[in-house]
């Protein structure tokens, strides 16, 4: 699907580079820079499975993790996707109502995902599992919170993004970003799959 | 408030890092000084510090690479004086803190700070022109990333005066750069710069990718793209995936040393080869990053200068991609010594030396367009032949090092340092070279000089030589890398005379500097009006020189590789178009400035523990990205009669001087 | 046909590295005094020949064809359109190809034979030192022994060497060049090297891997003695009054560049495990994770096959 889009938006735009056919073009860059966020990913999914056994005598995943728990954060994730398609089809009608709805439903849902994800962190640091306490979970800690820190600058993104439909209406620079932010908000949760089954199932097994 | 920083930090007591702080310090402000003095600093914001024009953003990319090619030279001239001296009793004049740093900060600057803007300038100034466009996919983002290199690079000469550099090794490997064995800031200079400009280099991969894929004038087919941008579209795809594991291998070397994680501690799990491995992942590429783009150089310089088309261009295009896809399999030849099967060892060396095809079959490539042409023997062809000769020995070389077993009693050896400088050398800088004298007159509009830079030329090839072959003899004599002091009296000779290689090679340094006041000075003799100084055969000599704004008043058609040349032989060349449209270009803004002195004040902050002032750079640089993203209004619109205006005024020119 | 050509490298090669020997005897890989020093050579300068065969015409023609078809040689031929040729273009893929197939053909044979951690006879008596780098010098524990020495390897010519190392500090490389292959030592895990010396006589070692600031120091002589010297040498070593046990180990380890060679009488058995476990997890898992030391085993945990 992403192969695809990207060879057609290619074909379009080669050789006519005027300005007004931009968004085609911001679109691909947009793609290839997600790819190399996912080798970023690629590269602390690797750390943590290399460290994922280097317990140094502390609590292993099985005494730490709460399934439940992380299957609740993760329902929140994607349903706030599902709420980002009410944005991605008040679009083509240029509801921009129905846009806010949209991105303000995602933005809730992804605040709770986020604190969920600080909640379970504070509990392990008070239980003595913080990341200083082993390699293990110094890995655990930095990927699971690096995918924190890209769904906080989603946020952020989610309210800039507010307040320029709220302001400039559903113009085309705009939906532009707001395509971005989806394809970024969508990368989020794919990575979040890799990090719930990687991290968390494999970690209680 | 100012964390770890204190006055104490600055190291009076070392005269030769004063000397250099305050040399550095006086040519900055002879700089500024010129510039009050000239009263041009108007226009240096107006027209340079904000500009979003790609060639002038080349422009800034290579002065920059230009600078801290003469830092990085520095430092390498200290290390042979150190070496050439420092035997039995000597302790030379480098102490092993300041020794330490010198080597790592020679190689940080030259491979990162040299090679990499040197690089994203000459792909600034010629990809789009090469490829029919008036600019990149993303001209703003061009600028952040300028700047980003540049606050790179300003923290790396800041830790000159303020503070340390690393002493671990451009490298940086762990565990020496974990607090418990570096704790002071010298590792944390290293982390940031890297993080910052590579950030700036990531960016700059997206944007050059998307402009080939998207940006080309009608009929140039991928099939038809010229060399160089073959080679700058497979380095940034290495860019795209390899930048991403350095940063995050210095994010976890920087958790390990501000937060206390165990990624790379000798203690509690802590796994060292994990960061050999990611920084290797990373590293090998990299070296691919900085090399492909002089190849493609070497293609187009030897093609014009032969005066005939390019020998087996589309086995070039197949060997380049093979070198990119293989450059992601070798990454374990870097510690064939650390005790793996003899089955991984294996598998990595063969990788490694398959490596050697394409890059054969490539230098028969070069050879071959050369067989049967009219060869001039320009200054940009000399580098090319002597890249030819030079680069095969360390081909060699590596060939050698990709051997488990040889590289059990190589690695780690000068003999690996003259290979390396053997490849780099001839291969990346040589070729930049050629590609600053070929492509100088389309930037600039006048011609270097030929005189000096042939002398330039001798002095480098004849430097190198004497250098790196008592280097290669060294790694035979069982020398390890990296010795501040040795007590083996049979390596002093072999190291003095490399010094004197690096001396002659100076000497090469300062005719390149004289050739650029010589060419300066002459300028108006040695004006390339016609655009066309070399009788080229690719697109950005149909452009003026230097281009306008927008570089082609009318996007050209393509229907031959050479596609210039294609447009000279059907006498489409040189002519004015029936009529001219007004043209799109994107607005001057100063938020990537802005952004690169934010970005420098974050990552000073961050070496510092300056807590305050990193989260205000922080929110700073958040602020002006969000600030940037409201405006849409970032293009403006250059009249008909001003395109008409600028493109007359280059034909009267052609007119007077007899072309056309 | 193959046959020849390898013969023809063969004599190629011995007589380039006679050349070389007499030359130069401070060329020390090139004038090895073990067997895998010896192989080490072999290899390099065979391979050294073998690739001759395609760089050495390179830079014939790079000098030549300049020279050649220079614009002022007007009598030259002149093919501007000239850009294609299968048969050029076959053969320049092929020739490198069948060099790195040869090569590779090599690399097989000898990274097996030449495996650090592969005993050299596995049948004759194997004799053990463990190798601890400490900041800044070398720590050489001899089990069989029970003594240990500081900056000073000796050990009986003409007996294989079966050598298990590990660091107390940043990592560092273990080598002798003149007896072949340096490996890595590196805290909380266990490498291993086997080598050995053909006759006796003292041999430069040192540490090749950086390792900080007193890093140009780790130098160390390596003395391959006759039976009786080694001997003599032991009984010296048991006459020092030093012992090495963990206390002692606190006080050596401490960072300290150009210490003299030190002589230990005894040392507390298993003092090598005691390093090694400093920093190795408690909870080590078999075959994976750091600790482990075989060849074969992924002991430093990385993502490649």
């Amino acid at each position: 699907m992403m192969a695809v889009e990207a060879v057609h938006t290619q074909e379009i735009v080669a050789g006519h580079p005027e300005h007004h056919d931009m968004e085609p073009i911001r679109s691909l860059g947009f793609w290839i820079y997600l790819m190399s966020d996912l080798v970023l990913f690629a590269a602390l999914f690797a750390t943590y499975v290399v460290l994922s056994r280097n317990f140094a005598g502390g609590p292993t995943g099985k005494d730490l993790f709460d399934l439940s728990f992380v299957l609740i954060e993760t329902m929140l994730l994607l349903c706030s996707s599902a709420a980002y398609g009410l944005t991605m089809t008040a679009m083509p009608a240029g509801n921009a109502r129905q846009a806010m709805v949209g991105l303000t439903l995602t933005l809730l849902l992804g605040l709770g995902f986020v604190s969920m994800e600080l909640r379970e962190f504070t509990q392990l640091i008070s239980e003595g599992a913080g990341p200083q306490r082993s390699a293990f979970l110094s890995a655990f800690f930095t990927l699971v919170g690096t995918h924190g820190a890209h769904v906080t600058c989603g946020l952020v993104w989610l309210a800039v993004m507010l307040f320029q439909v709220a302001t400039k209406g559903l113009t085309a620079p705009v939906m532009g970003r707001l395509t971005r932010l989806g394809m970024f908000w969508h990368f989020l949760d794919v990575v979040w799959i890799g990090v719930f089954s990687v991290v968390y199932l494999m970690g209680v097994w | 408030m100012f964390g770890k920083l204190t006055l104490s930090a600055i190291p009076y007591h070392d005269p030769i890092v004063m000397g250099a702080v305050v040399g550095s310090v006086l040519a900055g402000a002879a700089v500024l000084g010129l510039i009050t003095y000239f009263r041009q600093w108007p226009v240096l914001w107006k027209e340079w510090l904000t500009s979003v024009d790609h060639k002038k953003i080349g422009i800034m990319y290579i002065i920059l690479a230009l600078v801290m090619l003469l830092r990085g030279f520095a430092d390498a001239l200290m290390m042979r004086a150190q070496q050439a001296m420092a035997m039995g009793a000597s302790q030379g004049f480098l102490p092993p803190d300041h020794f330490n740093q010198v080597f790592s900060a020679h190689g940080t600057i030259m491979i990162l700070f040299m090679a990499m803007p040197f690089l994203a300038g000459l792909m600034n100034i010629v990809v789009p022109q090469q490829i029919g466009a008036r600019d990149v996919a993303f001209p703003f983002l061009n600028a952040v990333s300028l700047w980003l290199s540049v606050a790179g690079a300003l923290l790396v000469m800041v830790s000159l005066g303020v503070g340390e550099f690393s002493k671990a090794g451009w490298s940086g490997y762990s565990p020496l750069t974990e607090l418990e064995y570096s704790p002071d800031t010298g590792v944390d200079y290293w982390i940031w710069s890297l993080q910052i400009a590579g950030l700036g280099t990531l960016l700059s991969g997206v944007n050059f990718l998307v402009t080939v894929l998207t940006m080309r004038a009608p009929g140039m087919t991928l099939m038809r793209l010229p060399l160089f941008t073959w080679t700058t579209v497979f380095t940034n795809v290495l860019v795209i995936f390899s930048f991403p594991v350095l940063t995050a291998a210095l994010a976890l070397v920087s958790l390990d040393r501000y937060l206390g994680f165990h990624f790379f501690s000798n203690d509690l799990g802590g796994n060292m080869m994990m960061y050999a491995n990611l920084f290797w992942t990373w590293g090998h590429p990299e070296v691919y990053i900085v090399i492909l783009p002089a190849f493609g150089i070497f293609s187009e310089v030897v093609s014009t200068f032969s005066r005939k088309k390019l020998f087996g261009y589309t086995s070039l295009v197949y060997a380049t991609a093979a070198i990119m896809f293989l450059s992601f399999a070798v990454w374990v030849h870097h510690f064939f010594t650390m005790g793996a099967s003899a089955g991984v060892n294996i598998a990595f060396g063969i990788s490694t030396m398959l490596i050697a095809v394409p890059t054969g079959v490539k230098v028969f490539n070069w050879l071959f367009t050369m067989y049967k042409g009219r060869v001039s023997l320009t200054t940009p062809m000399l580098w090319t032949i002597g890249f030819l000769t030079t680069f095969v020995l360390g081909g060699l070389a590596g060939v050698l090092l990709s051997i488990p077993p040889a590289d059990y009693v190589l690695h780690n050896s000068l003999f690996l340092i003259a290979h390396f400088h053997n490849m780099l050398v001839p291969g990346t800088l040589f070729g930049f070279l050629a590609g600053y004298a070929y492509w100088f007159p389309k930037a600039v509009g006048f011609k270097l000089d030929e005189t000096w830079g042939k002398r330039s030329f001798w002095c480098w090839l004849v430097g190198f030589y004497l250098a790196f072959v008592p280097l290669y003899m060294l790694g035979f004599m069982g020398m390890p890398r990296r010795m501040q002091h040795y007590d083996n009296p049979d390596w002093q000779p072999y190291l003095i005379a490399a010094g004197l290689g690096t001396l002659i090679i100076a000497c090469g340094i300062g005719c390149m500097l004289v050739q650029l006041l010589v060419s300066f000075i002459n300028r108006e003799a040695n004006r390339d009006v016609s655009g066309d100084p070399w009788d080229g055969r690719t697109l950005e000599w149909a452009t003026h020189s230097p281009p306008a704004p927008y570089n082609f008043a009318v996007i050209p058609t393509v229907r031959d590789i050479d596609a210039f040349w294609d447009m000279k032989q059907r006498g489409e060349a040189f002519r004015p178009p029936a009529a001219y449209e007004a043209i799109e270009m994107p607005k001057n803004c100063a938020h990537g400035f802005l952004l690169g002195i934010l970005a420098f004040l974050f990552g000073f902050a961050m070496i510092w523990h300056i807590w305050w002032l990193a989260v205000a750079g922080f929110l700073g640089l958040l602020a002006v990205v969000v600030a940037r993203s409201m405006n849409d209004d970032t293009t403006e619109i250059i009249p008909a009669a001003e395109v008409a205006r600028i493109e007359d005024l280059y034909f009267k020119r052609l007119a007077a001087a007899g072309r056309s | 046909m193959a046959r020849k050509l390898s013969f023809a490298c063969v004599v190629l090669t011995l007589l380039c590295a006679a050349t070389f020997l007499q030359g130069c005897s401070e060329l020390v890989l090139l004038n090895p005094k073990g067997p895998i020093g010896e192989s080490e050579r072999f290899l390099i300068l065979t391979a050294f020949v073998l690739m001759l065969l395609v760089v050495l015409p390179v830079i014939v023609m790079s000098v030549w064809f300049p020279l050649k078809y220079r614009a002022s040689n007007t009598k030259a031929a002149y093919e501007p359109e000239w850009s294609h040729s299968g048969k050029i273009e076959a053969v320049m893929w092929c020739i490198p190809l069948v060099i790195v197939l040869i090569l590779s053909v090599l690399v097989w044979r000898y990274t097996h034979r030449l495996d650090p951690y592969k005993p050299i006879d596995p049948a004759a008596a194997q004799f053990r030192v463990d190798v601890v780098s400490l900041d800044w010098k070398w720590l050489f524990i001899y089990p069989e022994q029970g003594i240990a020495v500081v900056n000073e390897l000796a050990f009986p010519a003409r007996t294989p060497l079966s050598f298990q190392l590990t660091s107390d500090t940043v990592m560092t490389s273990f080598f002798i060049p003149q007896l072949g292959s340096q490996i890595y030592a590196m805290a909380g895990m266990r490498t291993r090297l086997h080598l050995l010396a053909d006759e006796p006589g003292v041999y430069a070692g040192h540490n090749q891997q950086f390792s900080g600031a007193g890093y140009p120091t780790m130098f160390f002589a390596a003395k391959a003695l006759s039976p009786e010297q080694f001997e003599a040498w032991t009984r010296e070593v048991k006459k020092s009054p030093n012992t090495l046990d963990p206390a002692r180990f606190e006080q050596l380890r401490k960072p300290s560049s150009g210490d003299p060679v030190t002589y230990f009488s005894s040392v507390s058995p298993d003092m090598f495990e005691y390093i090694l476990n400093l920093y190795s997890p408690l909870d080590k898992v078999p075959g994976g994770g750091p600790g482990q030391g075989h060849a074969g085993q992924a002991q430093t945990g990385h993502g490649h096959p």
